[in-house]
């Protein structure tokens, strides 16, 4: 019997409302709590606030590109940073979601959708980014039915079925051969050529029963209860057919969580939070870290490591403005 | 035989110590026809062995009809955590609690005993005003790690007004009824077998999904 523990002590120290932060960072992934870590080295007095504690890391099965861990699961790793930062008594408040961020004089607010206000000297924009939907007819309706977007959440479901991946990443491609050992036909399809590493493309050949289709477009999902196939056009023939299969896992790459801030911070046409090589977004006091930034190259280390990066940058941002002082009125609770 | 290494005995103990009232683990199985059965009793008998504070009753369902009844267990394994005076609290789990979801478990059991943080105002306000009944059914796999979430959730919802009754169902042992509600996706909730949605969504998702029933 497999045992994932992931369970960490409740947090002793709490994030406070009345309690005007140096940084507060939004986002409690590899970016928010390096950024976490960093700032606390620093004696900044910093809190998270997190929707999901571990952010996207949390749905790898296998990391083997973290320096110094050559295999982890995504959770082992995530929970190593966790407990780091929690040593630190870094306050996380976790499980709430952001509904705006505004600015009293120089205080900036972190609005929470359950009416509670944080506040801060400074913010961290640390949100990451989600799964990219296909956007072809038939995703939406057989969402949950047969499309999916976690293979170690729902590949258990495809035992001895046929399953299609769509992308060609480095998240696809590991996704057809964790499904490789459950499925009974794997179809890696993607719409050009594929970009994951070498590494693993090398081990796709050790799986007979992953076929990969490139230059291959997805037009439409189809079925009835549930998805019974997917529509595609070979790009090099022109030619259309109907590819018969139980399950579509769709692995194409990720889009930045930025909606809520959008309104107020500067992104860019893919919704990317514009920075500059400190992180800084166009307002001031306000940064951003991660894959919520326009940093190319989406990585656990490349986020943790520009956490790093953000935090230091906050640090001199303070030393160079005069101290914000907590306003005489507190917030009300 | 032991589930349990060192280290996670370590770890659980630790923090069963911040429990604050006891909690029982009903559990009910059948000898026959239970491929899991044993296992999750085992399992259950281990952790009774970490605190003080928690005990176990083990029910034959076949010779216990009735308390069964009583505690609305339908599928077997079934564990069922009562609160310091053995009530009921609408807080089952359907299969073993492995994988992931030890952590829904430890949570439930914490959550039972009264040790974590209730619910904000504003949500205590809606989920008050939920007089009719209701039953939130979780659909999980063992590798899912946002599902200890969505359960978590449910429970906690259920343990806030007694009108509500939460339970989680590990999809591959109860395949069919996890056919029966096509579930492909999980976490997959499912309100008074009508309303559903997929994925760990807040709180307030939950209780909007309640309010339709009401």
């Amino acid at each position: 019997m497999e045992l994932n523990l992931d369970i960490t002590e409740e947090p002793k120290v709490k994030l406070k409302e009345e309690v005007l932060y140096d940084t507060l960072i939004i986002g409690g992934g590899p970016a928010g709590l390096n950024t976490a870590l960093y700032a606390k080295r620093k004696g900044l007095n910093a809190g998270i606030i997190t929707e999901r504690l571990g952010g996207q890391v949390m749905d790898t099965s296998t990391v083997e590109n973290y320096l110094g861990y050559e295999s982890m699961t995504g959770e082992g790793l995530v929970n190593k940073f966790i407990g780091h930062v929690q040593n630190l008594q870094v306050p996380i408040l976790k499980e709430v979601q952001v509904e705006k961020l505004d600015k009293d004089g120089d205080i900036h607010q972190v609005h929470l959708k359950n009416g509670d206000i944080y506040q801060g000297r400074t913010l961290v924009l640390a949100t990451g980014s989600k799964p990219r939907k296909l956007g072809i007819p038939g995703e939406k309706e057989f969402s949950g039915k047969g499309v999916a977007y976690c293979a170690i959440c729902d590949g258990p479901f495809f035992e001895g079925l046929d399953v299609v991946i769509a992308g060609g990443g480095n998240t696809a491609v590991e996704s057809a051969i964790d499904l490789a050992k459950i499925a009974a036909r794997v179809d890696l399809v993607h719409r050009s050529q594929l970009r994951a590493d070498q590494v693993l493309i090398d081990q796709l050949k050790n799986y007979k029963n992953i076929h990969i289709h490139l230059e291959t477009q997805m037009e439409e999902i189809m079925g009835e209860a549930m998805v019974t196939g997917i529509k595609v056009l070979d790009r090099k023939t022109g030619e259309k057919k109907i590819m018969n299969t139980n399950g579509i896992f769709v692995e194409i790459g990720y889009l930045p969580n930025s909606d809520v801030f959008k309104d107020y911070i500067k992104t860019n046409d893919r919704k990317e939070i514009i920075v500059d090589d400190y992180g800084r977004t166009n307002v001031d006091g306000v940064f951003a870290a991660g894959d919520i930034t326009t940093i190319p190259y989406k990585q656990i280390i490349t986020s943790a490591g520009d956490g790093a990066k953000v935090a230091l940058a906050v640090n001199d941002y303070l030393n160079t403005h005069a101290k914000i002082e907590a306003p005489q009125k507190v917030v009300a609770k | 035989m032991t589930l349990l290494n060192d280290e996670i005995r370590e770890q659980l103990s630790g923090f069963f110590k911040g429990m604050k009232q006891d909690v029982t683990m009903a559990v009910f199985t059948e000898k026959e026809k239970c491929e899991t059965c044993k296992q999750a009793e085992d399992f259950m008998q281990e952790i009774e062995t970490l605190s003080d504070k928690i005990h176990l009753e083990a029910y034959d369902f076949d010779t216990h009809q009735d308390k069964a009844k009583e505690l609305g267990v339908t599928l077997l394994p079934s564990i069922v955590l009562l609160d310091g005076e053995k009530k009921h609290q609408g807080v089952r789990f359907n299969g073993v609690p492995a994988g992931h979801e030890i952590n829904s478990f430890i949570k439930g059991i914490m959550e039972v005993s009264g040790a974590l943080d209730s619910l904000p105002e504003s949500q205590q306000e809606r989920l008050k005003k939920v007089t009719k009944p209701v039953n939130i059914k979780v659909f999980v796999t063992l590798s899912c790690p946002h599902c200890p979430g969505a359960v978590e959730k449910a429970h906690k919802l259920a343990l806030g007004n007694p009108n509500i009754d939460a339970e989680m169902i590990e999809a591959q042992t109860f395949g069919e009824v996890a056919g029966k509600f096509n579930v492909s996706s999980v976490p997959k909730v499912v309100i008074n077998d009508e309303f559903e949605f997929v994925g760990n969504q807040s709180i307030d998702t939950f209780l909007d999904e309640i309010e339709k029933t009401q």
